[in-house]
């Protein structure tokens, strides 16, 4: 059996089987592996990328840019610098976030055929891996099925005699979450501090060691076989009967805090919130109310039990008033002080500030100490102006990377929709503040 | 001086990079892997074998939390402090851990076998609050208690 | 040109610049750290905040970076805009969170750009109310300071040192907001143009050491526009001095020559002024050896007057005295009893000025040499000999990767994108030299030879590129096809520059520049060229003429002269001592007229002490023939140091001859003196220059304590000196704006205390001064002469010398100064592993040497580097001999 009958609904997890090894080449093979790269090599690149443009498969890395685009910038052609890369985004250390993980450890043939066909469609020679160091399992997985695919030719020289030669590399990570920013991400692949580059030019002009490359998301290079194998409108009914998602396919949505099971689940892109809590996470504990949640990682906005019912696609989520990022919820229940747990997310922003630019490097210690003074129920009233003000000038544009917004975001939308725990946690010498 | 094997795997990383600095972590790495820590020495060294400056390269090394440029114990447990785990008692955990160990963030046990530090979300925020000890996490911690701890710590000698 | 709005007003302006460099030319006081004018935008800080909008109906707009703004047309800004104001007092204030606020104790204090810039964006209450982070400075050796506790984080410094200046043992370390500048340990930093992290640094994390350490507040200083001595570049400088002693160099902008930089040798190498040993006053010796007596000034120049009188009198002249002491002595003594360097540096500086003369190539000003898209280094060691040259000629390899970042549409100043698209891609750079440069780490191949090795290569390069031209027989393979390789790079250049010099001795080398240059312009290349002479006003000297050491000691040796007048020259530096020694004593009176107490003083019948650069006014001529004025910057006090010629004017007053009496009658009689130097009179304004009829003051606005400095000696306050030979003006009275560019004495504007005050003189950032760089250029390059013979070729005799240099140590003046002296070596020889092991010698053994007639202890360095047979030796250094060109040298022992 090469190809399935029916084509799978939950592409990205269907050969994953939770607490077993993932498959090898052969397993793989037999559950519809490589036929993504078959359909692809026969295809010329710039098709390739045609298709997963018309798929309309949108960034996963919590940008949400179109990857087909993406691809499209890639100079082609005889003028087109000889040597390209394309990069893997494993960095994923947005607090609450564990997905790329989890397709990893289940499936690593998945990822790299998604990679191949990447490095196919753009005209890289290179891939690597940017992968957390933490992720010991998923890395020592990878690298045996690298392996696998180097002994069986479809990675190296002239992979299925294609004449299309490609290597991919894993590289891991020393740690600081700036890295997963795409060019601090270069800068540290390259060896050096990973501190953000500007742009222009972008990565897929000039990129790592300043060649062409193109940085994806693990989870975005997962879809990329099934794209290739089903096709675009398959791809795009997916989502379909849902909740009207413009957004093609499925997505690895999840959720984490005081739900009673906290997990990680492909679903059709645009499932709501209130399915993704209740229905799969089982709802809260015992006892506990949803309070707010962030529904894509640290770095986005709140959103309130007023928008249970909000469809998990970039547009809904953003006409909501937040970000889709990771799409994996963090939830936050009636009973967990939110002062100290916005207090927590900047400890770790600021922490996690790579020092170059003003705003970030010293505003966020800042801030962080301001709502020190909001837990420890000791601020003073013209704080929270003083927090409304950091919001501002944190904010996008402000810095030079995205990571002081997204450090704002959390707190932004906790000063719109909480206010009164704000008032609240003003001390009483701090009245004249 | 780098070690036979240091230097055959920092040759090994550098086949796969067209910049010798690009190696640059993977080398703190591997001498990190073989000693624990990155000694001033290890520094000039792994400058001198990828053609850079000492400056060069610790720039690089104190970028890092996972480069550890002062001496560790032989275990170095990183409890996850990031939002998920903190919101299902990661503070109870580090407090467990510090009167079991004695120490606090930052420190080493006097008998030299454990150091206690901080670290970002370490991607199981499913199953949280979470630790990593040396390569290894430990997750579902939400009710553990000093008796458990004590069955975890002791797998570290 | 591109029509832009900034708070409602039209400008046009040229699109590729970015938004913060085209504010501040319109005078806009917009505040930034992290640009720099010569570094370019990075957008670290987020200082430079203003408001974009979309269109002329966008009222909210969004706040962006104007230093990474590019000017497109019909753009519109508001640097007034309530969000950008806001944005720019939020960005100084997280900046204040961390900074110690020690302005009372810190050497920024007063010319602080922080302090400025605070002050600019209203930022004047503090709401941070936490601990401050702090940390543990570095020893960073002699040149400067560190106060890490102040740092604004602007990533400056490391900008400079590494990316600019190619240094790689400075960095930022750490992350977030723990990021620490400096070394990965405590030591002295490398780089030779680590003083320039002073200015580069906005607030006081890295400050001048020597300065701090006899410390004087910016308003304070006297200062005067002024020119480095220390090589032939003639970096621009501006020394400040209080109490009688120069406290400080700074950078004095040029815009063709040193930009925003010096090299430390330039900026420490001041300090013998200070040197108390250096003569007071003027003496008399009844014999070499006897003891010495003080004269009066009368006394003595009549006591020279007498002997001049007597007649049997030569003179010598010096390359680090001004052409007008030159001139004076030449006056004085009659040319054809006027002397100068040795014979090669005298023949090399002659036949440098000639080739320059007759072109074709244009001189090459530093800024040219920057923007060179092709270099050739014949034989000279730049960063050594004229270090600003080598941070030029390091920032010309960038060319290429400008070239990219135009064809990516990627403007230049966005520093980093630029780099990053270049990467490791340098537009070509070829050094040959004997022993390896600082520069070849930048170069696309590098070639080691003897000068006469040298010599051949170019010879095979000219025949590459003109067939007619004869070959260079017997060069190998390799060799030629580097030459075929070279010659195909210069001609494929748009702006090929070819840098040679006179620091080998040899005359061949030039030669072959200058037919280099001309098979070129016959390809229909307009190359450029560069002759780096060896001493500040050598070309100034060459331009007088005289004959040379060597005819001057054969008229002493045959017993034609019985007085001897030595100009600023110590010529134990330029001649065999034994040689030397054994002229003196055919002499019956030595006068030696100097700043320093030198060898030859010792043995001086009358020795004059003379005025230091900063105590004497005086014109030099630089390597690119330009003729620039120094200015006196303070009046000695307890010292009869007149400037060198004011002793020969007051000499010539005695014998009832006219030198004038100031210096501008002196300049006036140089310059007609020969139609070559007619032009120096144009160097800077003459004495009697005014604005308004004011004179232009050495003091700045704020000078403090004027009346009370000299109390200790007197009471009253002394009567300010006065000045007959500028228009500037020993007191804090006078004009201030509108002055002319060769005569500013301190960069200072309203709100701008500190030195980035410099846009406010210039019309266009990285431009000239408003009003034109100071200087004259007195050769104007003809249509090209003829090619010069094929050079000679030569076997190497076995331990024959080539030159080294040493940026701290070969040069005289600056190697007695206490902060130099310590980054001085000590004297070595250096041979290839190969020549030592066939000498049976080790690396690191200290051995005796001997050559000419002189021995010298000097340590063994052994280098791979140098070609095999040859002997390096430092040229100049303290403790080693004087060896004429290609001097062989043997062991004589093992060393003590
Ligand atoms: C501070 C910061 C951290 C980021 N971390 C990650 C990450 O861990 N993984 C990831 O895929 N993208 C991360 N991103 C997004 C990347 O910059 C980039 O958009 C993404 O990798 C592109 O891949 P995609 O188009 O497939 O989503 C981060 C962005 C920022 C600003
Ligand atoms: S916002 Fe600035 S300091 Fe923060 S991570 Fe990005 S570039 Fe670094
Ligand atoms: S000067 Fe513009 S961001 Fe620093």
């Amino acid at each position: 059996m090469t190809a399935r009958q029916s084509p799978p609904q939950r592409p990205l997890t269907a050969r994953i089987r939770p607490e077993h090894e993932p498959f090898g080449l052969a397993d793989y093979e037999r559950h519809g592996g490589f036929q993504g790269l078959r359909a692809a090599l026969k295809m010329g690149p710039q098709d390739v990328t045609g298709l997963v443009k018309s798929a309309g498969l949108r960034g996963r890395g919590g940008a949400g840019f179109p990857t087909g685009v993406k691809w499209g910038l890639v100079p082609m052609g005889p003028d087109a610098p000889k040597q390209k890369y394309i990069v893997a985004n494993g960095d994923e250390m947005e607090p609450g976030t564990f997905k790329d993980r989890l397709l990893l450890e289940g499936d690593p043939l998945q990822f790299i055929e998604g990679m191949i066909i990447g490095g196919y469609a753009i005209g890289a020679s290179i891939g690597y891996v940017f992968l957390r160091a933490e992720y010991v399992l998923a890395a020592e997985r990878l690298k045996a099925a690298i392996a696998e695919c180097h002994a069986r030719k479809l990675l190296g020289r002239n992979i299925l005699g294609s004449g299309f030669d490609f290597d991919l590399y894993l590289h891991t990570s020393a740690g600081r979450y700036i890295c997963g920013e795409e060019t601090a991400l270069l800068n540290s692949l390259e060896g050096k501090r990973a501190v953000p580059r500007s742009k222009p030019p972008f990565p897929a002009t000039a990129g790592l060691f300043g060649k062409p490359t193109v940085v994806n998301n693990i989870e975005t290079l997962c879809n990329v076989p099934h794209i290739v194998h089903y096709g675009a409108d398959w791809y795009a009914e997916l989502s379909s009967g849902t909740t009207g998602s413009k957004d093609g396919g499925t997505k690895l949505y999840g959720a984490s805090g005081k739900v009673k099971h906290p997990g990680c689940w492909e679903l059709p892109m645009g499932t709501t919130v209130r399915e993704i809590v209740d229905d799969h996470a089982g709802g809260m504990r015992e006892g506990l109310k949803l309070r707010g949640f962030l529904p894509g990682g640290a770095s986005t906005d709140f959103l309130t039990a007023e928008h249970l019912d909000v469809p998990m696609d970039y547009e809904h989520i953003a006409q909501a008033g937040s970000r889709m990022g990771t799409g994996l919820l963090i939830v936050l229940d009636d009973r967990t002080p939110l002062m100290a747990m916005l207090r927590n997310l900047e400890t770790f922003f600021a922490r996690e500030s790579c020092g170059w630019c003003t705003p970030c490097r010293d505003g966020l210690p800042w801030t962080e100490r301001i709502l020190a003074d909001f837990e420890a129920g000791r601020a003073r009233a013209s704080d929270i102006e003083l927090l409304r003000q950091q919001t501002r000038l944190l904010g996008p544009g402000r810095t030079f990377c995205p990571h002081a917004p997204g450090a704002m975001e959390p707190l932004q939308s906790a000063l719109k929709y909480f206010p009164d725990d704000f008032s609240a946690a003003v001390g009483r010498d701090g009245a004249g503040g | 001086m780098l070690s036979a094997d240091e230097i055959r795997e920092i040759d090994a990383e550098l086949a796969h990079y067209e910049q010798a600095q690009a190696a640059t972590i993977e080398a703190l790495k591997i001498v990190q892997k073989h000693r624990g820590w990155v000694s001033d020495e290890a520094v000039a060294d792994i400058a001198e074998k990828l053609g850079t400056s000492p400056a060069t390269v610790d720039a690089v090394a104190t970028f890092y939390n996972l480069i550890y440029r002062k001496p560790v114990g032989r275990h170095v447990i990183h409890v996850c402090d990031s939002v998920s785990c903190w919101i299902m008692g990661q503070p109870r955990l580090t407090e467990l851990l510090r009167t079991q160990l004695g120490i606090d963030y930052g420190q080493t046990t006097a008998d030299g076998r454990f150091t206690l530090l901080p670290i970002c979300c370490l991607g199981t925020c499913d199953r949280a609050p979470a630790l990593m000890i040396d390569k290894d996490t430990h997750r579902d911690l939400e009710s553990v208690d000093a008796e458990r701890l004590g069955v975890i710590l002791e797998r570290y000698p | 040109m591109a029509r832009i709005w900034i708070d409602g007003r039209e400008y046009e302006v040229d699109p590729r610049r970015n938004l913060l460099e085209v504010a501040l030319e319109q005078g806009i006081d917009l505040p930034y750290f992290c640009w720099h004018p010569a570094m370019g935008s990075v957008g670290a800080c987020r200082q430079c905040a203003v408001t974009q909008f979309r269109d002329e109906n966008d009222t909210q707009g969004r706040v962006v970076m104007a230093c990474m703004t590019p000017c497109a047309d019909n753009s519109r800004f508001a640097v007034e805009h309530a969000d950008a104001v806001e944005m720019r007092e939020a960005v100084i204030e997280l900046l204040m969170t961390n900074h110690p606020h020690d302005c009372p104790v810190c050497e920024e204090g007063g010319q602080c750009h922080l302090q400025d810039m605070t002050v600019m964006t209203g930022h004047n209450y503090r709401r941070y109310r936490y601990t401050k982070r702090t940390h543990r400075n570095q020893d960073l050796g002699p040149f400067i300071g560190h106060e890490m506790n102040r740092c604004i984080a602007c990533y400056r410094c490391v900008r400079f040192y590494r990316e600019y200046a190619g240094g790689t043992d400075l960095n930022v370390f750490g992350a977030h907001n723990h990021v620490y500048f400096g070394r990965e340990a405590d030591g002295t930093l490398e780089s030779p143009f680590s003083g320039n992290l002073v200015e580069v640094c906005p607030t006081g994390v890295f400050t001048d050491k020597p300065y701090g350490e006899s410390y004087t507040r910016k308003w304070d200083l006297q200062q005067a526009p002024s020119v480095c001595h220390h090589c032939a570049v003639g970096c621009n400088i501006l020394p400040g001095e209080r109490y009688g002693r120069i406290k400080r160099v700074e950078n004095r902008y040029h815009g063709a020559l040193n930009g925003y930089f010096l090299c430390d040798r330039g900026r420490y190498g001041y300090q013998y002024v200070n040197d108390e040993a250096r003569p007071r006053e003027a003496t008399g010796r009844s014999a070499p050896g006897a003891s010495e007596h003080a004269l009066s000034a009368d006394k003595a120049a009549q006591g020279l007057a007498a002997w001049i009188d007597a007649g049997r009198v030569i003179g010598i002249g010096s390359p680090r005295a001004s052409l007008e002491a030159n001139y004076a002595l030449r006056e004085l003594l009659g040319a054809s009893n006027f002397y100068r360097g040795t014979r090669e540096d005298a023949a090399l500086d002659t036949l440098a000025l000639s080739i320059l003369a007759a072109g074709p190539a244009r001189i090459a000003s530093v800024r040219d040499i920057e923007q060179a898209d092709a270099v050739l280094v014949l034989g000279e060691d730049l960063l050594q000999t004229s270090a600003r040259i080598a941070l030029a000629v390091r920032q010309s390899v960038r060319q290429r990767g400008f070239a990219l970042a135009d064809a990516a549409h990627v403007p230049r100043w966005q520093d980093h994108s630029v780099r990053l698209m270049a990467q490791t891609q340098n537009s070509p750079l070829y050094v040959l030299s004997a022993a390896p440069t600082g520069l070849d780490e930048l170069a696309r191949r590098c070639h080691r030879g003897r000068p006469e090795d040298l010599a051949q290569l170019a010879q095979a390069i000219v025949h590459q590129l003109d067939h007619a031209q004869p070959r260079a027989p017997g060069i190998d393979d390799d060799t030629l096809h580097l030459a075929h390789e070279i010659a195909e790079v210069l001609v494929a250049a748009e702006r090929p520059l070819i840098i040679g010099g006179s620091s080998t001795g040899s005359a061949a080398l030039l030669q072959a520049a200058a037919n280099i240059c001309i098979a070129l312009h016959r390809r229909q290349r307009s190359p450029s060229i560069a002759l780096l002479p060896a001493e500040c006003n050598s070309y100034g000297s060459a331009l007088l003429g005289g004959d040379d050491l060597d005819a001057a000691l054969a008229r002493i040796e045959a017993g034609e002269v019985d007085t001897l007048v030595v100009l600023e020259n110590n010529l134990y530096r330029r001649l065999p001592a034994p040689r030397l020694d054994a002229a003196l004593t055919r002499i019956q009176h030595l006068v030696v007229i100097d700043a320093l107490a030198t060898p030859l003083g010792a043995h001086a019948h009358l020795q004059l002490p003379a005025a230091a650069f900063a105590e004497a006014d005086g014109t030099l001529v630089n390597f690119e023939g330009r003729a620039q004025r120094y200015f006196q910057v303070f009046v000695p006090q307890d010292a009869q140091r007149p400037a060198s010629w004011r002793w020969l004017q007051r000499t010539a007053a005695v014998l009832g001859r006219d030198l004038g009496n100031t210096l501008d009658e002196l300049t006036a009689a140089c310059a007609a003196s020969d139609p070559a130097l007619a032009g120096i009179v144009a160097a800077a304004p003459g004495h009697d220059f005014r604005i308004a009829g004011q004179r232009i003051p050495r003091q700045p606005h704020r000078y403090s304590g004027r009346t009370a400095m000299n109390a200790a000696r007197d009471i009253h306050e002394p009567q300010p000196p006065q000045d007959v030979d500028s228009p500037l003006a020993f007191s804090m009275e006078g004009a201030r704006v509108g002055l002319p560019p060769a005569e500013i004495p301190i960069f200072w504007a309203p709100r701008w205390n500190s030195g980035q005050s410099l846009s406010k003189f210039q019309d266009e950032i990285n431009g000239p001064l408003r009003g034109g760089d100071p200087g004259v250029r007195l050769i104007e390059p003809g249509q090209g002469g003829a090619y010069f013979d094929r050079p000679p070729r030569s076997e190497v005799r076995p331990l024959q010398t080539v030159w080294l240099y040493e940026l701290f140590g070969s040069e005289e003046l600056s190697a007695r100064g206490a902060a130099i002296a310590e980054r001085m070596p000590q004297p070595y020889v250096v041979l290839h592993p190969d020549t030592a092991a066939e000498l049976g010698l080790a690396d690191g053994d200290r051995h005796q040497w001997a050559a000419e007639g002189q021995q010298w202890e000097a340590q063994l360095r052994v280098d791979p580097g140098l070609p095999v047979g040859i002997a390096g030796i430092p040229r100049g250094m303290p403790g080693m001999p004087t060896l004429g060109v290609g001097a062989v040298i043997g062991v004589a022992g093992a060393g003590a």
